[in-house]
């Protein structure tokens, strides 16, 4: 197993593996030769199909087309079971432990020696001391798993597959959870582990992670793998590239705006969410008439907090002035409702959980919020009737498909979805329109027209606040942009004079010239920033 | 009150308690690996009828008995094909065990024994009839341990013994053995038990097999060994107040049987209004009495009986993912 030469054969090699979920094909003909003893990187976004690859490798799914070989024999992995005989471990990026049950137990499930219980505890305890010591793989094998730290239930993970003699170790995502010391401990463990002969997948989405540990490197984009290099030989701008392709530039046309008296003052806003977390630290800004203020930041760094004060349910320290008039943020007067009375439209980052009841009907969803309005009343009912055909008229107005007020929201594609909350909100002739993640989820062909939408509310003179966390779309709608890093505003730009590095460099908490600094240093530091990290 | 008289109290509460236990350790299985099961009142009453049916044709109470068994691992069958298989809502199948055995057992027995919906009484080898003990007799004079011996711990019918052996065999079962590890296991997280290369599917089978065994017993006993023959709903609740004290018991073996117990000496009191208007100086209305298992049943059901966490799986059909 030691054996690293290019003569052995391959510890794992696919060759022509697809996979089709309905219509959409998650996997394409993808080949790959991973060599033992080595760590080889598996990098793409998020559905690039690596979790789908390696679900196929671990007996989750049957792949449609294609030959799995492990040490240079044609094997059949139907299940898990199959993937382990095979010598395949796998953790999860969501772990399959039991919570309840000491980590002793979690180790010995599925893979006991006998009926009895005690001669395979026995026997794990002392394997789990070699293996501790062997590898700095060190747990305290009688406590409960629901006790310890993720950093420690992921080495149990790694000891249940070391336990059931697995010479292949799959990663999927290992450090999404990990903080940066727990993760550099990880990278110590596998170092170890290649060091005795095993053969190491790590599946990942961070650069930094691939050049620091991997020696092979394969690419993934849409499905197909597009590129398998030798991690020396390679660059991280270059991996980029391979990872997500030639992006289409997306251009919002739109005039310079025309900034009236301020709508939205924000002064010293505070948050502390409920475990303590101090979420927003003393933001300060001001949005006026007839502007977009953008809000950059790697998600979790305070800007859904922020939306949620403005927003009316998350309640907040500091002063909010709409219009010049104090908003209510301790919660007593403050809710969806009061800030609509106040001019306040809100479409919220996560359409499905805050903008929209999925399973209710369009016109059910577009007059809710708003339903005690007049318009929608017939004596102490309500107005179906009017609903439903102000519904129909809105869905006709955004475009939305199919244009059928009766359907649940559930059914509609999330760009439609959006294009519905987008019309109930923009509809109310705001002062001010809350936008979190406008076109998250979204065809191409609907960003545009959201785009408009948002371009052409400002042109009516409204005060808008979009909170992206790509930066193409703040650097393409925005009149202003701030970045938000671990609840601070890091600092306002121009979008005409600055680029997408700069923007990085601050929404990873950087500040220095950015003439200076490396490509990597900054994907280093945005791989650190924040909590919320996209998964 | 006598010693003699609270011996005769507490053989009542053996005797009435275990139908209870059995189908509380039944419920345990079940729910331990992730099934919830409110099924076991239909079960144990379709186990009733057929056993003693079964009891009264052959004469035999042991053919009844397997009888019992049969009945009422059929409706386990159902429970776990929809519950399990189908993934299928898991309280609806049981209210659907429920109403079917209800409405099945009164009309097969009028179909059958033409008698109203009951079976013919049982007599002689067509029951479970007391065991005595050995040295019972022998040592019934011996003061104090002579009386507990013979009124309380001989007598009982040989089902009585087998529920008071499945409690420290249920606990070895579910601590001590590799089964017992992934029963627990799949109660908790049926993906780690997936993961590690064990059937989910397989497991929760064999949970819904063994809490149909238990609760075929359950019922059998409640017709041939409580009672002489079976009568229209008379598993009475008892399948609701086993899984309340299944709540109660916090899904532990032993503490099943304290929960159990105590339902049983309840209902023993019920039976005995003279008892409580001797001991208290007055007397409670028999109606309270008899209310008294089903009061407390909804007081643990309200959580009054501190934090009970049930297993993490329970109520989820298992649905594989990435």
């Amino acid at each position: 197993m030691t054996d690293s030469t290019t003569t052995a054969a391959p510890a794992i090699e696919l060759r022509g593996i697809s996979k089709s979920f309905g219509p959409v094909q998650a996997n394409k003909d993808i080949s790959i030769r991973v060599m033992p003893g080595t760590i080889h990187g598996i990098i793409g976004e998020n559905g690039a199909g690596k979790s789908t690859l390696m679900s196929i490798l671990y007996g989750f799914y049957k792949a449609d087309a294609g030959e799995i070989h492990i040490a240079g024999k044609q094997v059949d992995i139907p299940d898990s079971q199959a993937a382990i005989a095979a010598g395949i471990g796998m953790v999860f990026q969501h772990f399959k432990l039991v919570e309840t049950f000491t980590v002793l137990e979690n180790i010995v499930l599925g893979a006991e020696d006998s009926g009895l219980l005690r001669p395979s505890l026995a026997r794990a305890r002392r394997e789990l001391r070699a293996l501790a010591e062997e590898y700095e793989l060190n747990v305290d094998a009688d406590a409960l798993v629901q006790d310890i730290g993720v950093g420690m239930q992921q080495r149990v993970e790694i000891l249940k597959a070391l336990y059931r003699k697995a010479d292949i170790l799959i990663l999927d995502e290992p450090t999404g959870v990990l903080t940066p010391a727990e993760a550099d401990h990880l990278f110590r463990i596998l170092e170890n582990l290649r060091r005795e002969g095993k053969t190491i997948i790590l599946i990942t989405h961070k650069l930094r992670e691939i050049m620091e540990i991997t020696d092979t490197v394969s690419v993934m984009r849409r499905g197909e793998m597009t590129a398998t290099v030798k991690t020396a030989e390679t660059s991280p701008s270059e991996l980029a590239e391979l990872m997500v392709g030639r992006k289409v530039l997306l251009r919002v046309d739109k005039t310079p705006a025309q900034p009236g008296r301020v709508i939205l003052d924000v002064q010293m806003l505070n948050v502390t969410d409920t475990k303590g977390v101090h979420r927003l630290k003393d933001v300060s800004f001001q949005v006026r008439a007839g502007e977009i203020l953008g809000i950059a930041g790697v998600s979790g760094n305070g800007q859904s907090e922020l939306l949620e004060v403005l927003g009316g349910y998350q309640t907040a320290s500091g002063t909010v002035l709409m219009n010049g008039d104090p908003i209510d943020l301790t919660g007593t007067k403050s809710d969806g409702q009061s800030r609509r009375a106040r001019g306040i439209s809100h479409v919220p980052e996560d359409r499905q959980a805050e903008g929209l009841i999925m399973d209710y009907a369009a016109w059910e969803n577009v007059a809710f919020g708003y339903h005690h309005d007049a318009k929608y009343q017939s004596g102490i009912l309500m107005n179906n009737a009017a609903m439903l055909a102000d519904t129909e008229e809105k869905m006709q107005r955004f475009d939305v498909r199919p244009p059928d007020p009766k359907l649940a929201a559930k059914n509609f594609s999330g760009g439609n979805q959006q294009k519905i909350v987008l019309a109930r909100e923009i509809e109310q002739n705001p002062d001010l329109l809350l936008i979190g993640q406008p076109t998250r989820g979204v065809d191409i062909g609907a960003i545009e027209f959201i785009h408009k939408q948002i371009v052409a509310l400002r042109d009516q003179g409204k005060a808008i606040l979009l909170v992206s966390v790509e930066l193409e779309e703040i650097l393409g709608l925005s009149d202003r942009i701030i970045v938000m890093f671990d609840g601070r505003i890091m600092g306002e730009r121009d979008p005409a004079r600055t680029d997408e590095r700069e923007l990085g460099m601050l929404m990873a908490g950087m500040t220095s010239d950015p003439d200076k600094v490396s490509t990597a240093e900054i994907e280093e530091n945005l791989a650190h920033a924040g909590t919320g990290e996209k998964v | 009150m006598d010693l003699l008289t609270l011996l005769q109290l507490l053989d009542s509460a053996v005797r009435l308690a275990t139908p209870l236990l059995l189908a509380c350790i039944a419920g345990l299985y079940s729910e331990r690996a992730g099934i919830f099961d409110i099924g076991l009142e239909g079960k144990m009453l379709a186990a009733a009828f057929l056993s003693a049916a079964v009891a009264y044709t052959t004469g035999n109470v042991w053919i009844g008995l397997l009888a019992g068994i049969g009945a009422s691992l059929l409706l386990s069958a159902i429970h776990g094909i929809a519950s399990i298989t189908f993934r299928g809502n898991q309280l609806i199948s049981g209210v659907a065990i429920n109403f079917l055995a209800a409405g099945l057992t009164v009309v097969i027995a009028q179909s059958w024994f033409a008698q109203g919906g009951r079976t013919p009484q049982l007599a002689g080898a067509a029951r479970f009839n007391p065991i005595t003990l050995p040295f019972a007799d022998a040592l019934r004079d011996v003061p104090v341990i002579g009386p507990i011996y013979y009124e309380l711990i001989s007598g009982h019918t040989a089902l009585v013994y087998v529920a008071l052996v499945i409690v420290p065999l249920t606990w070895w079962i579910l601590y001590a053995t590799r089964f017992g590890l992934r029963l627990r296991a799949v109660g908790e997280n049926p993906a780690a038990v997936d993961t590690a290369g064990v059937s989910v599917v397989g497991l929760r089978f064999a949970a819904v097999g063994i809490c149909g065994v238990l609760c075929g017993i359950a019922g059998a006993y409640l017709a041939t060994a409580l009672q002489a023959g079976f009568t229209k709903d008379m598993s009475a609740g008892r399948g609701y107040i086993a899984l309340a004290a299944l709540i109660f018991a916090k899904w532990k073996p032993w503490p099943c049987l304290w929960a159990t117990l105590l339902f049983g000496l309840l209902q023993a009191l019920a039976l005995r209004p003279d008892l409580i208007q001797r001991t208290l100086g007055f007397s409670v209305q028999t109606q309270l009495l008899d209310a008294l298992p089903y009061i407390l049943t909804v007081v643990i059901l309200a959580g009054f009986v501190g934090k009970a966490i049930p297993p993490r799986a329970g109520g989820e059909p298992y649905v594989k993912e990435r």
